[in-house]
């Protein structure tokens, strides 16, 4: 066997072509970022301002201000977050931890793992169906963070799972040599070590949720409303229905694509603080292992 | 699987054949040099025994390095063990040839007192033994082994007769007394060949079984 | 033939493991003596692992693993559903192969065995802290900083640390699969030193894939070979003349 040479070359073209193919892509998409972020900075300057994020929602484009929908954005997230935690954890630990490999294991994970990728919208008649009408919660946050839960659940409990699955065995083997029993390894070892990747998977499902708008406009959830909401039952709106709602109309009143701009900014905004949590939580965890 | 550990092991294994068969040449010459008192054999005897004391000390280092090499066990480390006590007893025997021909050399010229027949029987009786150890070992062979042992017996006896024999001749002859102590220490010598003999045979039965099997039972 | 010996441990009697079709022992007959250490040594995949994790059942954490026989601990049937599993892992300790500290403090560690029994108090629980990681060598070196991650130990230190949280929970009897052979020779060293030491309080079974360990530390020895105990004895009788020529040719190096 000689080593041809030759053939080194035509290697090392090739890589050099694939580097600038790649390049490419990764300028093309940045290049697509930049423009849409451009598009719609320009639209919010002089709309985006305190008065805007502390005000109350209106018809009058000057006067509009979406404290209200932070407010709702908040609510749903109040009922998310640990309906979500619990419920998806949960579902992981059983999956992972406590049911027998077989037939009906796969069925479920290959279930929950399809959930996944059901469109939203479906969700939302789920939602209107279930918790609007037959618990009677009507277009309230409770109603609108039940049927996020479940949208995003999926994608908690796949997480959770993979967490749980990258808990080295060996960690839960020393437990179990100690006279520990399942419950144990799990809530002292296995949880604490699969926590970032919880988290991790929490987060992200949760950006995902804020961001949502089919299922809440298939609840009925209004874009104006003149009180604040106080209460979970109350009903409410959220940044996404603003969104959707200005933008639905910006024929008629120009200035409310101003208004969409400047809310989606502030999503954007939370958006990216969320996610930047969630790889600081996960490079933090991996240093530590 | 061990190729290097066998191959260092048949090294050895051949240097303790040399060794035995250069000491039955010895042996003969020894004994040749006193029956026909020959000073010119005996000198050469005398002369070279420092090539079984170098040989010697060549296949001791040896073993050492194997065993800190090798680490050898069970049969391996048997054997390894019973060389390095073979061939301690082989250089005695080695040296003994040479204290016998010393004193040739110093019974030289002189008429003997007594013509010697039992101590050139014992002798080929003590020759015959180191054959037979040399050829045990060469062989492994346990049978041949035990047989020696008994065959030490053999030797003893004649201590015994020639020593009765000398001490008769002593107190008879006693201008004779000087050359008389002479030949008991020849005959002391054989014996403690024969002896050293016995030992290999013992250390060739543990090398194969595993069991110190005494002679003297 | 059935009275609980105070000088044997463990009574193995026609012991046979199955993982599926495959059977990983067969007839395994032995008795383990108290206060001593015992050398199980054998080429790979000859059930050497399988059977000291049988000792303390984790061997069933496989699914698809069937035994029958017995095995009498202290003269109880580990196998009796009188004997809860918790309870014989409390006092049948062990330690793996690569060193595995939970990613917890030292302290943590170490106590992780008395804290899930529900020892609460403080003084018992630091008396035992200290007396584990005393009797695994390791006191000395950690006793500032038992608040630092397990992690920041080198492997030697975590293996005497692994030691030191099996002790904590005083069993009596530890197992360990190959404790020393993700290590360098100097923590080998000493933790084989330990080992002596524990000797007189512990009993000790060491799987070891090293002839020259086994015959470094214990008393006695198994060789398994193809799921069957050729040859059990005393490790001296072993290494210088065994029984079997099939122990022979392995410990000779000469196949395996």
């Amino acid at each position: 066997m000689t080593i041809n040479y030759k053939n080194i070359e035509r290697r090392v073209r090739i890589n050099g072509i694939a580097k600038v193919i790649f390049s490419m892509s990764t300028i093309f998409a940045l290049v697509v970022l930049g423009m849409l972020l451009y598009r719609i900075i320009a639209g919010s300057i002089g709309w985006l301002d305190f008065k805007f994020l502390t005000g109350k929602l209106s018809i009058f484009p000057e006067k509009a201000g979406i404290f209200g929908a932070i407010v709702g954005s908040l609510g749903l997230m109040l009922i998310v977050i640990p309906v979500t935690l619990v419920l998806g954890v949960s579902t992981a630990i059983y999956l992972e931890e406590y049911s027998k490999k077989g037939k009906l294991q796969n069925f479920i994970k290959i279930n929950i793992a399809n959930l996944a990728s059901v469109p939203s919208v479906i969700f939302g008649l789920l939602g209107l169906s279930f918790f609007s009408r037959i618990m009677q919660f009507g277009s309230s946050m409770v109603a609108g963070g039940l049927t996020l839960s479940l949208l995003v659940l999926p994608i908690v409990v796949v997480s959770s799972q993979e967490a749980l699955k990258a808990v080295p065995g060996f960690l839960r083997e020393a437990s179990f040599a100690m006279g520990a029993s399942k419950w144990t390894t799990i809530w002292k070892v296995v949880i604490p070590v699969a926590i970032p990747g919880i988290l991790t998977g929490a987060i992200l499902s949760i950006s995902r949720a804020i961001g949502e708008t089919a299922p809440l406009v298939v609840l009925g959830i209004p874009a104006l409303i003149m009180k604040v909401p106080t209460s979970l039952m109350d009903n409410f709106t959220a940044l996404p229905i603003q969104i959707y709602y200005w933008t639905l109309d910006t024929v008629l009143t120009p200035e409310y694509a101003n208004l969409a701009a400047a809310t989606i900014i502030v999503l954007l905004v939370v958006l990216f603080l969320m996610n930047s949590v969630a790889i600081l939580i996960r490079n933090k965890s991996q240093k530590g292992f | 699987m061990r190729a290097s550990l066998d191959n260092d092991l048949k090294a050895i294994h051949l240097d303790i054949i040399k060794m035995g068969t250069l000491i039955e040449k010895t042996i003969e010459e020894t004994i040749t040099a006193l029956v026909n008192q020959d000073v010119i054999l005996a000198k050469s005897v005398a002369d070279g025994d420092d090539r079984f004391d170098k040989m010697e000390l060549d296949i001791e280092s040896k073993c050492i390095s194997l065993i800190a090499r090798q680490q050898p066990v069970a049969t391996d480390l048997r054997k390894i063990f019973s060389i390095v006590k073979i061939v301690t007893d082989l250089e005695r025997i080695a040296d003994h040839c040479q204290d016998i021909s010393k004193l040739t050399l110093d019974l030289a010229g002189q008429t003997y007192v007594k013509p010697i027949i039992d101590i050139p029987k014992m002798a080929k009786q003590v020759r015959e033994m180191v054959k037979m150890t040399i050829d045990c070992y060469i062989d492994q062979d346990v049978i041949k082994g035990r047989l020696i042992c008994v065959n030490d017996d053999i030797v003893d006896n004649y201590f015994k007769i020639i020593f009765n024999d000398l001490e008769r001749v002593m107190r008879e002859k006693p201008d004779g007394i000087k050359q008389c102590m002479d030949f008991l220490m020849i005959t002391k010598y054989l014996e403690r060949m024969a002896d050293h003999a016995t030992n290999i045979a013992e250390w060739v039965i543990y090398s194969v079984e595993g069991i110190h099997f005494s002679g003297n039972d | 033939m059935a009275h609980s010996n105070e000088k044997i441990v463990y009574d193995v009697r026609d012991l046979n493991l199955w993982y599926g079709q495959d059977q990983a022992l067969k007839n395994i007959n032995i008795q383990i003596g108290k206060n001593e250490v015992t050398a199980i040594i054998g080429p790979s995949g000859c059930g050497k692992s399988t059977f000291i994790k049988t000792l303390n059942r984790m061997i069933e954490n496989i699914p698809s693993v069937r035994t029958t026989g017995e095995i009498l601990y202290h003269g109880t049937n580990i196998f009796d559903k009188t004997m809860r599993i918790e309870e014989l892992r409390t006092r049948v300790g062990m330690v793996f192969q690569k060193p595995n500290p939970f990613p917890k403090s030292i302290y943590e560690n170490v106590l992780y065995g008395p804290k899930i029994h529900g020892i609460k108090d403080k003084h018992i629980l630091q008396e035992a802290l200290e007396t584990s990681l005393k009797s695994a060598a390791l006191w000395d070196e950690v006793k500032d900083r038992l608040h630092d991650n397990a992690y920041s130990l080198s492997g030697g230190q975590q293996q005497r640390l692994c030691i030191a949280r099996a002790l904590a929970v005083q069993p009596d009897v530890i197992l360990m699969d190959e404790p020393t052979s993700a290590l360098d020779p100097i923590a080998t060293a000493k933790i084989e030193e330990l080992i002596d030491s524990l000797k007189a309080d512990y009993t000790i079974n060491i799987v070891t894939h090293s002839m020259q360990q086994a015959g470094r530390i214990s008393d006695k020895t198994a060789f398994f070979l193809m799921g069957e105990l050729v040859e059990f004895g005393a490790t001296e009788g072993i290494f210088s003349n065994p029984r079997d020529k099939r122990t022979e040719d392995y410990i000779t190096g000469r196949f395996g």
